[in-house]
């Protein structure tokens, strides 16, 4: 693992969301709410179009800190806040950027504040993790 | 509007459930996670969700009218294929704001006495 300084800028990702990732996140998470996948459902409760489970943008972000950690198995804490739903229309795939920053380093942890943006707008609102860098 | 008397109830699975290497797989794979050795660090939304769900409902929430606010991890260890997992969920708080209501609930994980993840959701229910 490379070795982390407080203030450190954690080089932005992209991920690609499109409407089969829905579909698959929902398969593997068992959270099937039609507002993820009916474009007229999600219409008829008042949103603009389907939209991506709050959790699979989490789940991307924990991938960014998975991948900052050196595995999984370094993460110990993650929270994040949704802010600002991802609309997904059928047929675009719309990208999501997560960056990051070691906050903090003390006792063989590490704390990140993380940033997801969609279409420049923050989407994830107080999102920060803590790894271990043991 | 939900009886503030819900709150401090616990609803522990009845059944646990075993984490196969396929769920585990299939969960990272959705998420282009290459590694599957541990979990996803939120791969335990996948069990409590549903079992928070039901103590939700069972409280008398509309769930279709509920949006997710934050979630939060702490995960004592990572989640592995062959664990046997008990849910325990517990509605923390219930409060309201700007005429919505706001539910925190704790979900722990357990294998046997161990616990291995806590999380908490705060849910919003849409006026």
């Amino acid at each position: 693992m490379s070795n982390f300084e407080v203030g450190q800028e954690l080089a932005a990702v992209s991920y690609p969301i499109d409407r089969s990732l829905l579909v698959a996140y929902a398969n593997a998470s068992g959270d099937q709410n039609p507002i993820h996948q009916d474009e007229e459902f999600a219409k008829s409760v008042g949103l603009p179009d389907v939209i991506a489970h709050g959790m699979l943008t989490m789940a991307l972000a924990g991938r960014f800190v998975s991948d900052v950690a050196g595995g999984s198995a370094n993460v110990k804490e993650f929270f994040a806040r949704f802010i600002k739903p991802v609309v997904v229309p059928a047929g675009s795939t719309v990208n999501l950027i997560i960056s990051g920053k070691i906050s903090a380093i003390e006792n063989g942890i590490a704390k990140i504040d993380i940033q997801a943006i969609c279409d420049d707008v923050k989407v994830l609102g107080m999102a920060k993790a803590v790894i271990s860098l043991s | 509007m939900l009886d503030p008397d819900i709150v401090g109830r616990t609803f522990v699975g009845a059944t646990s459930t075993l984490v196969t290497q396929e769920a585990i797989t299939q969960f990272s794979r959705s998420i282009g996670e290459p590694n599957f050795e541990v979990a996803a660090p939120t791969f335990s939304i996948s069990i409590t969700l549903a079992e928070s769900q039901l103590l939700l409902q069972e409280s008398g929430l509309d769930w279709t009218r509920v949006v997710h606010g934050d979630q939060k991890f702490e995960i004592l260890r990572p989640i592995i294929a062959g664990d046997s997992l008990i849910c325990s969920s517990t509605i923390e708080t219930v409060r309201v704001v700007a005429g919505n209501e706001i539910v925190t609930v704790r979900s722990d994980l357990l294998a046997g006495a161990e616990l291995v993840v806590s999380s908490w959701s705060t849910l919003v229910v849409r006026a």
